[in-house]
């Protein structure tokens, strides 16, 4: 939130509407488009209209809208509808354990009563380069459902995050879901991350997802960088990890690979060069979690 | 200064904006009442209702002063319209004691071990340990802590309402042996 | 005392409102009322060129704009010096609305009253404001090099200078064996209650009379205030602190801007506003335009003997005062006399600057000052034991005055104006406790276990004494009502310390009646008129003594009247449970119900008290029915007005963890051995310890007020101002010491700010000891720590002695440029 001149703590006026099913939803965006925001947990907006910072002409609430709310494993993803909360995705365990890093990363989302509220869907759209999801949807490689009045388009994880708060979303188009591909056999994940205060966003935060070969060593590894870049960063660590078992040595070489592609910044809570230490420290953290947790896969 | 006579002043939205009616169901009660669409769930409360026992201390979704129990599950409702939530079912700290006044047992929980000294921030406090201890009805410490660490206080360190929420829980279970 | 209150964890008589959602605050007030809302300046620094309120008049629901120029009679003066001191020799208080110029962010220059809030604010966005901008001087060394100053009619931006000796400091330190110099530097934070200001005024039109509640600590002031501001009658004007969502401090600074403009535009628009105009002070407000302290820059040059016995402390403080000094210049008053702490100093000599800048104005926030001093004390004591080589307690303990040595005369003058004279403490105690509590002596096999297991820990410790119940008085009144029903009022106000409780638990004691019968009300002008405030942890010791010697006049009175009744002499009566009776033969008794309507000799028998009252004889038939030195009813009140503070002390320990690689800083145990004298109940005094910790390593390691040099605040939210949550704060463990004060009749000590005065310092010094290196600057975040550890090992930050072989090289400091200090190695006395 720094940065932006708060001037008050109540939402100027806008429009407003509820559509009651997904066809009205996408006709009332097509009619107001560009200067309309989609209402789903509202947990990024809410503070963002009240303090003035964003002033749309015009609220679509699709809180009443049937069918967005369904979390289904279907063509090898976990397919989240727009109005699934940040809570409902976390306590489903088909999804744990289809993609054991949606609660891994669920759980560091926000405080448990924002999440609560909060949408999976809502949390992508939003866009914020330090969010924990952005980092899962693109270390994943999954895809965002963009609908409008006149069809749906696949935008992949990594064409969709633009610049911060920004993504391919386009005037008129809501998300009506998002799919994360399930995991894959002897796949192990892990999400790490360093916030000041519980619940903050993270001061940086890495994704991890290594696979096994049959033979135990590494088959591929990647991690998702968040807070240290415009966007979420998507980093493939297999040139220094494949064929490898993951000793220290390995895992130190990743970080700073890992650390080469980061754009750390300062601001107010860390220097540059301390959010470039977290990247080493907590890939290695992700990385040697990740491998934990693929090991103990590939015993079961 | 610019002064407008206004004879009367009838409360309601500015000319233009847009309002909607809504039912808030708040504490098993249904209240019909047109609101500006922009009004925050947490104002609705307190100056439409008059229900002041949710209170607010950011109005940005951090401190969770304003937390109440929306469908049971505890939200902000700072983050949330009014408009968003027609017919949905609220719970506010003025729902918890019982009927004839009784207090709830985390609210007698919070009291037996000073878990408030100003007790602007309590209200949230006791709705999301409601919330918690109906869904993890015998907590380790730790998950105790984790599940107040959502909400801010300035007075207690927070020691007290930790200690608080473990005796509620004491006190719950009491209660369902003794029903 | 037959029911024993007094020292007993009582339950509180607050709670039962406050957990059930009926407590009202300010906010839950006036339903109907109209509401204010404030065009605030954007700019730290500029001259308001025009006001353009066209488009901001034409929003519907708008009832009114006002600028400065509306502003009449004492309304456009600045607003009150509250506490003037010979040597705040250039004071400055802002106008209510900016006049012409504003001096930091948040500043209000445009009231807009509206139907309700939303509407307020969406007026306010349309007030257009022009500001030709001037340059913003932010932070002490911009302030300090005064090139360019926040008023212009003050060039150097030296509010205040002051100079407290005792002693030839510069022969002493000269004399001594060992002398070291060190730069310390503690940034802002502020008191941040979760319930910030609100004002809500009510002009009645029938009676020309001003109701005003306010969320405030002082609500006796803000009506003599809002009085004054009005022009009206103190009589016609009542103020009321209704339950307020805590304070520490900020809230004791009055009257602000918005509670007499509210009321007086309350006043202005009665005929448009019957149910009268309300502000709520927004939290973007609280952070940009309340207040906040704590920021110094200070240079220490200490010299000692070869045990480390202080033989001269010369300190130099730089304290930023922001924009205004309403307040005056108690935080760094107190920050220089009560840094010397439980220790004798030898020679004193302690001067300090006072400096404007474009930024929030500085008032007291919750140990107002002295966390700086015992910060600058505590790291001096540190950096002596470390130098010496030896044990940090022992060089603390070689310093204590001893508890023979009680009252012990600092020979320096005090925030109230009275000499520094401590009246009790035993600190050599205080420490053996400490010490025991903490395990400090086993530590160092601790630290070896945990290292083995790649983990790195630090212990530290910090001292503090605290002048508590500051002056000039505080009053009670104690009635017994025919019901029983004890009815008691104190002028102070109450924030959430439980008063009401401890209040009633005293009175039930003093008069020996049951606590529930107890009523206690505080800071409502209509029962009490006169009245200091709650601040300096003065409300118990006051208030307390105050309401005590009030019941001790009730009880005289009420053992005089059933002396009368019973045909006993008063000294043969006790009171047991509201009842006065015999001793040794309680069948002869008379409630004290009965007392109250006998006390009233008012013949009509309306309830059933007072026709129970008719079957007693009272009185002389040859004397009037009141006495000449008597008068009707049970009820007395009284003052406590002591000659001076009482002095609290305590000591803390902490050990902290440091990952060696995020360097995160944990605490891994808090303990806290406190002196204020007897308890008066533990279970709050315990609860007022944690919560003055929690802001205690709030302020160490997450908290400050981050100002870019524009002078914009960056962090004025709850999002990036990082308040901790319970994740954060470490459990406290508490041990305590109970030496009574000689001074009131209690023997009692405030207890309010004791947890958060050493914070800073005692994890400053665990942090030191983990890392090996000295540290001088707090608060600090795991980034800085990082930063630090990245300087010392470039050797830029000195090492500690203890684990480096290092010397300290005392003048270098972080962010000064230290490589031009080349440590001395030779010389093994003389360090400057």
């Amino acid at each position: 939130m720094s940065g932006g001149r708060i001037t008050a703590l109540k939402p100027a006026p806008f429009g407003y509407s509820a559509p009651a099913s997904l066809a009205e939803a996408l006709a009332v965006l097509a009619e107001v488009g560009e200067h309309a925001k989609v209402l789903a947990g509202g947990q990024s907006l809410l503070p963002l209209l009240s303090m003035r910072l964003a002033a749309p002409r015009h609220l679509v609430d699709i809180n009443r809208v049937p069918g967005l709310d369904r979390v289904e494993i279907v063509d090898g993803s976990v397919r989240v509808g727009a109005l699934v909360r940040h809570t409902d995705l976390e306590r489903h365990e088909g999804a744990a354990a289809a993609q054991p890093l949606l609660r891994q990363a669920l759980r560091l989302v926000g405080h448990p009563t924002i999440r609560n509220r909060g949408t999976c869907v809502g949390s992508i759209a939003h866009a914020d380069p330090a969010a924990e999801l952005p980092g899962v949807l693109v270390v994943l490689g999954g895809r965002v459902e963009a609908s409008t009045a006149w069809g749906s388009r696949q935008v992949p994880a990594a064409e969709f995050f633009l610049s911060p708060l920004e993504t391919a979303l386009r005037p008129g188009e809501l998300a009506t879901s998002v799919s994360f591909p399930v995991a894959g056999p002897r796949t192990g994940t892990a999400f790490v991350e360093l916030s000041r205060r519980r619940g903050d966003y993270a001061l940086v935060g890495v994704a991890a997802v290594v696979e096994l070969a049959p033979d135990t060593s590494i088959s591929s590894a990647r991690v998702g960088l968040v807070s240290v870049g415009p966007t979420p960063l998507l980093v493939d660590l297999s040139e220094v990890l494949v064929g490898r078992p993951g000793g220290a040595r390995e895992l130190a070489a990743a970080a700073a690979l890992a650390l080469e592609h980061a754009e750390p910044e300062a601001d107010i809570h860390a220097s540059a060069q301390y959010r470039a230490r977290l990247v080493e420290v907590l890939t290695t953290r992700a990385l040697a979690q990740a491998l934990a947790n693929a090991s103990h896969e590939e015993a079961a | 200064m610019r002064a407008q006579a206004d004879d009367g002043l009838p409360a309601g939205p500015a000319a233009g904006e847009q309002t909607r009616e809504v039912t808030l169901r708040v504490n098993g009660v249904g209240h019909r009442l047109r609101l500006p669409v922009r009004r925050l769930l947490s104002d609705a409360l307190r100056h439409d209702l008059e229900r002041t026992g949710t209170h607010v201390g950011c109005e940005h979704g951090v401190c969770g002063a304003c937390t109440v129990l929306l469908e049971g599950r505890p939200v902000r409702s700072c983050l949330i319209l009014a408009v968003s939530v027609d017919g949905q079912d609220i719970t506010t700290v003025e729902g918890l004691a019982a009927p004839d006044g009784g207090l709830h047992p985390v609210q007698q929980a919070f009291r037996e071990r000073h878990g408030l000294q100003c007790g602007f921030c309590t209200p949230g406090f006791l709705l999301t340990t409601v919330a918690f201890l109906r869904e993890t009805p015998q907590p380790s410490e730790e998950q105790a802590r984790e599940a107040i660490s959502g909400n801010l206080c300035r007075c207690t360190g927070y020691q007290n309402i930790l200690a608080s929420v473990l005796r509620a829980a004491e006190l719950s279970a009491g209660r369902e042996e003794q029903a | 005392m037959s029911t024993a209150m007094f020292g007993a964890p009582v339950r509180r008589h607050e709670d039962a409102r406050l957990l059930t959602g009926a407590g009202r605050y300010l906010d839950d007030l006036g339903h109907r009322a109209l509401a204010a809302a404030f065009v605030r300046s954007p700019h730290a620094h500029a001259r308001v060129s025009d006001i353009d309120v066209t488009a901001a008049a034409e929003v519907d629901g708008v009832v009114a704009i006002f600028t400065y120029e509306d502003l009449t009679g004492r309304m456009a003066e600045p607003l009150p010096l509250l506490i003037p001191h010979p040597a705040l020799h250039a004071p400055r208080t802002a106008y209510p609305l900016a006049r012409g110029e504003v001096n930091h962010v948040g500043e209000p220059v445009v009231m807009v009253v509206a139907r309700d809030r939303y509407l307020a604010e969406d007026a306010a966005a349309r007030v257009v404001v022009s500001y030709d901008p001037l340059p913003a001087v932010v932070g002490l060394p911009a302030a300090r090099s005064a090139r360019h100053a926040v008023h212009p009619d003050v060039p150097d931006n030296v509010a205040a200078h002051l100079v407290q000796a005792v002693g030839e400091v510069d022969t002493a330190i000269a004399a001594a064996p060992h002398v070291l110099e060190l730069d310390l530097e503690i940034e802002r934070s502020a008191s941040t209650p979760l319930e910030g200001k609100g004002v809500y005024a009510r002009w009645n039109s029938d009676e020309g009379s001003l109701r005003v509640y306010t969320s405030t600590q002082a609500s006796t002031s803000v009506r003599a205030a809002v009085a004054a501001k009005l022009g009206l009658p103190l009589v016609k004007v009542d103020c009321i602190a209704p339950d307020v969502g805590g304070g520490f401090g900020v809230k004791i600074v009055h009257p602000w801007p918005e509670e007499v403009l509210v009321a007086w535009a309350a006043q202005r628009l009665a005929a448009l506003a019957p149910e009268g105009i309300k502000w709520t002070e927004d939290r973007w407000e609280h952070f940009v335009s309340s207040a906040h302290e704590r920021g110094q820059l200070q240079h220490v040059r200490v010299g000692f003997d070869s045990d480390g016995r202080l033989l001269g402390l010369d300190v130099t403080i730089w304290h930023d005062n922001g924009a205004y000094t309403p307040y005056g210049i108690i935080v760094p008053i107190i920050t220089s006399t009560q840094l010397l702490g439980p220790y004798k100093p030898g020679a004193y000599r302690c001067e300090f600057f006072s400096l404007y800048t474009n930024t929030v104005i500085v008032t007291p926030y919750r140990g107002a000052g002295r966390p700086q001093g015992v910060f600058a004390m505590e790291r001096t004591m540190d950096a002596i034991a470390d130098h010496l080589g030896l044990d940090r307690a022992e060089v603390r303990a070689v310093n204590f005055i001893a508890a023979e040595e009680m009252p012990y005369d600092q020979g320096l003058i005090f925030q109230d104006g009275r000499p520094l004279i401590y009246d009790s403490g035993d600190f050599a105690a205080t420490l053996d406790k400490l010490k025991a509590l903490v395990g400090w002596s086993d530590f160092q096999a601790y630290r070896e276990q945990a290292r083995a297991a790649g983990r790195r820990v630090g212990i530290g410790l910090a001292c503090y004494v605290e002048g508590t119940g500051v002056g000039p008085y505080e009053g009670g009144h104690v009635q017994v009502e025919t019901s029983g029903k004890v009815m008691v009022a104190t002028g102070l106000t109450s924030q959430g310390q439980g008063h009401q409780t401890v209040l009633a638990q005293i009175v039930a004691d003093e008069l020996g009646v049951d606590f529930d019968d107890v009523e206690v009300t505080t800071g409502d002008t209509r029962r009490f008129g006169y009245a200091v405030g709650t601040f300096a942890s003065r409300a118990a010791v006051m208030s307390g003594n105050a309401v005590a010697l009030a019941a001790r006049k009730v009880r005289q009175k009420a053992l005089r009247i059933a002396g009368e009744a019973l045909e006993a002499d008063p000294s043969d009566l006790e009171i047991v449970s509201g009842v006065v009776r015999v001793k040794g033969a309680p069948a002869s008794a008379i409630p004290l119900s009965t007392v109250a309507v006998l006390s009233n000799p008012l013949r009509y028998a309306f309830d059933e008290a007072a026709k129970a009252a008719t079957q007693f004889a009272v009185g002389d038939t040859s004397k009037p029915p009141v006495a000449e030195d008597d008068e009707p009813g049970l009820e007395a009140r009284d003052f406590y007005s002591p000659t001076q503070s009482t002095f609290a002390n305590g000591m803390h320990a902490v050990i902290v963890e440091t990952d060696p690689d995020t360097a995160e800083v944990r605490v891994l145990r808090y303990c806290v051995v406190h002196d204020c004298g007897p308890l008066i109940n533990p279970m709050i005094v315990e609860g007022q310890v944690h919560g003055g910790v929690a802001q205690g390593v709030a302020g160490a390691l997450y908290e400050r007020m981050v100002y870019d040099d524009a002078g914009q605040l960056l962090n004025a939210s709850f999002m990036d101002f990082l308040m901790p949550y319970a994740s954060e704060i470490p459990t406290v463990e508490i041990d305590h010491l109970e030496t009574p004060s000689p001074l009131n009749p209690l023997g009692i000590k405030g207890a309010g700010e004791a947890g958060v005065i050493p914070g800073s310092a005692v994890i400053a010094s665990a942090i030191e000891d983990a890392e090996g290196f000295v540290i001088r600057r707090m608060p600090i975040s795991p980034s800085e720590l990082f930063e630090l550890r990245a300087s010392y090992a470039a050797g830029r930050v000195p090492g500690l002695r203890r684990t480096s072989g290092e010397r300290t090289d005392p003048r270098t400091r972080p962010g000064h440029s230290p490589d031009n200090d080349s440590p001395d190695n030779d010389s093994p006395d003389k360090e400057t």
